[in-house]
């Protein structure tokens, strides 16, 4: 029953209580930092994007651009309309297509098809893209995103799921150059 | 009165707070400082007591569910019994939020309350303005209507921007590969937890420290800061002209608190809720999404930035600009604090303060934005078809049914994104004119694939007559001799 004992003691309950806790943090931490980048896991493992039919090629006819809409693969029960997905479906000349996502190449605002002028308009800052999806006018930096594309079966499918950003090209045929 | 007497002496022999309150509800500040430049900041408070309380109730009965978010607001509008009016305190509150935090900025900068000892008050104070701006962003989206959708687009296509870590920040902005359920879940934990959380915490430092330093004195030209002396000459001042804040200093406090709570309920009466708007379908492309009234100034930076200085300035200039912020009560934290010696400050603020006046304008009604429905739905006016041949009558066709419409207006009439056309022919020739059409330029698209020759000669006869009544349309001074025939040619040695 000397002090020293007894202190001894309590020093080694606090050392080893800090030490465990340490260790339970960190066992803790892991599922939580996994759970909180899942979506960025997810992206990394197996691209988010898959094939998704857009429906028969009678709907698109040669030399015109329709507006075609698909449900996104990668849903889930409460997305509700957020899903329903639109698109620009170009028929070039009966052989070759293009489909243009809707979301404009400089801030993402859906751009609309004028058949008249052959134009797609972006009503958020003005930007313009001609019929082939080259940037026409405004702030874009770039021409439309393009999704690829394939026809099976006599449909028209295209490899989609992720909504096309700017900084992210991973599902652009090809960079469109604008007209200088 | 003696049974309450009673039972606060019962509670306060447990608690024993009741000193501490009273110590620090009556606490002496310079007399000066009972002034109207000083009630933003309790101002600040009680709106966000305001939106706190309209908030929880708000929650009785929204739903963060990608498919029924925007049901649950049609019925807070329309089925519970003054939920509009709920929904509206709650907007507008937001909106009087973001303005009373500004005010507050600029009078604590002015009154130059940043400087020794008070540099961490007002470092606290703009990440409460960053916290702050961050609940107006993820306020608007839990409306979740086709503005909140497109504008969480526009967000994620800035994040995108970020060089390397850009598409990783964008799913985990959206939870996921698209805008959908897990993108409102996340931002209504943020809007309602995390962000409120941080909220409290850093409101609770910042008041610890005004009560604990002191409100700042009202400053006086030629009254220098030193930290040296500052805090025994602040402290002499609140002995030699002191008053206790409570009862006697905060009385402007609160008729100023009490004024802008009526103001917000009076919009909140008048003007009703906003929106929702469109319902959150992706198919539906016929919508002009826009910001709510605190980012206009932005939706008008993005529109007219030049589009390669757009990324730098997007992702360096916020930066810069706040790490400036954080860093200036170290700079400047000495001298003089009367914004009467200090005409950097105040010519700085006026700067920001038409900067963000003018944009703010100018995107409430984006003079940018092409009309779309122009085309068709905004006749020529008849004077521009007045006493015109057939062919420019048939130019006036072509004017309409390409769109042109839509970016250029006649008699104020149509798009603003390009310039108006009514006096056109005085500005061009015919050749400039074909060539500007075919070709485009500046802002103005090409349209030679989607003219026929027909349709630009009859388009360019219709422009060629907008001049004003008395003017002749320009002329190039050579084109006569050009298109002279040969008759015309001098008579010496020409072969």
């Amino acid at each position: 029953m000397t002090l020293p004992t007894d202190l001894g003691r309590r020093d080694l309950f606090m050392k080893i209580g800090i030490f465990l806790n340490g260790i339970v943090g960190v066992v803790l931490a892991v599922p939580v930092v996994r759970y909180l980048l899942s979506p960025v896991a997810h992206e990394r493992k197996g691209s988010y994007d898959s094939w998704v039919s857009l429906g028969d090629l009678g709907q698109f006819p040669s030399g015109q651009t329709r507006l075609a809409t698909y449900r996104n693969p990668t849903v889930s029960p409460t997305d509700g309309d957020t899903a329903d997905i639109a698109c620009w479906v170009r028929n070039v000349d009966g052989q070759n297509f293009q489909v243009f996502a809707i979301n404009c190449a400089h801030l993402g605002c859906p751009v609309r098809w004028f058949p008249q002028s052959s134009l797609f308009m972006c009503p958020c800052h003005g930007g313009v893209y001609y019929q082939d999806g080259a940037r026409a006018s405004g702030p874009p930096e770039r021409g439309l995103f393009e999704y690829h594309y394939k026809v099976e079966n006599g449909n028209l499918l295209i490899k989609s799921g992720e909504m096309p950003t700017p900084g992210q090209a991973s599902n652009i045929v090809r960079e469109i150059r604008p007209c200088v | 009165m003696r049974l309450i007497k009673i039972i606060g002496e019962w509670l306060d022999a447990r608690l024993q707070v009741g000193a501490t309150i009273t110590e620090t509800a009556e606490h002496r500040i310079p007399r000066q400082t009972a002034s109207w430049f000083y009630v933003f900041g309790s101002a600040a408070f009680v709106v966000f007591m305001l939106q706190i309380v309209t908030g929880i109730l708000l929650a009785f009965i929204y739903v963060p569910s990608a498919g029924e978010a925007w049901n649950s607001l049609q019925t807070l509008n329309h089925q519970v019994s003054l939920g509009w009016f709920i929904r509206a305190l709650h907007g507008w509150g937001s909106d009087f939020m973001v303005a009373i935090v500004l005010i507050h900025m600029v009078q604590v900068f002015l009154f130059g309350a940043y400087k020794y000892p008070r540099e961490l008050t007002w470092i606290v104070g703009i990440f409460l303005l960053i916290v702050t701006l961050g609940m107006a962003f993820t306020g608007q989206v839990l409306r979740f209507d086709q503005d909140a959708y497109w504008g969480l687009g526009i967000g994620a296509s800035i994040a995108s921007r970020v060089p390397v870590m850009g598409p990783s920040i964008v799913n985990l902005m959206l939870g996921g590969p698209i805008i959908a359920g897990a993108t409102l879940s996340r931002f209504f934990a943020l809007h309602v937890f995390i962000v409120p959380g941080l909220l409290i915490a850093l409101v609770s430092v910042h008041l610890l420290m005004v009560i604990k330093l002191g409100i700042n004195e009202w400053p006086m030209p030629g009254r220098l800061v030193r930290k040296a002396t500052y805090i025994k000459e602040y402290h002499e001042l609140v002995k030699k002209d002191g008053i206790r804040f409570f009862p006697d200093g905060m009385g402007k406090d609160l008729l100023f608190d009490g004024f802008i709570l009526l103001s917000i309920a009076a919009c909140a009466i008048y003007f009703g809720p906003f929106g929702p708007s469109g319902p959150p379908n992706p198919t539906i492309i016929q919508t002009v999404p826009r910001p709510d009234f605190f980012f206009l100034w932005l939706y008008a930076v993005l529109s007219f930035l030049p589009p390669s200085m757009e990324t730098p300035a997007l992702l360096i200039g916020p930066v810069v600009a706040i790490i400036w912020l954080l860093v200036m009560p170290f700079v400047f934290g000495e001298g003089e604090k009367s914004w009467r010696r200090r005409p950097v400050a105040v010519l700085t603020i006026l700067l920001v303060a038409v900067a963000l006046a003018t944009f703010t304008r100018l995107a409430l009604h984006t003079p940018w934005s092409p009309i779309m429905d122009a085309w068709s739905g905004i006749p020529i006016p008849s004077d521009f078809l007045h006493n015109r041949t057939a062919l420019e009558r048939q130019g006036a066709l072509v004017f309409q049914v390409k769109q042109c419409h839509n970016c250029h207006s006649l008699d104020d009439q149509g798009g603003k994104r390009g310039p108006a056309l009514d006096a056109v022919a005085v500005r061009l020739t015919q050749d400039q004119l074909i060539r500007q059409v075919i070709q485009g330029g500046g802002n103005m698209p090409a349209y030679g694939k989607n003219l026929s020759p027909a349709e630009t000669t009859a388009l360019v006869a219709f422009l060629e007559s907008l001049h004003p009544a008395g003017q002749a349309p320009a002329r190039d001074a050579a084109r006569a001799i050009a298109l002279a025939p040969d008759a015309a040619a001098p008579a010496s040695g020409h072969p």
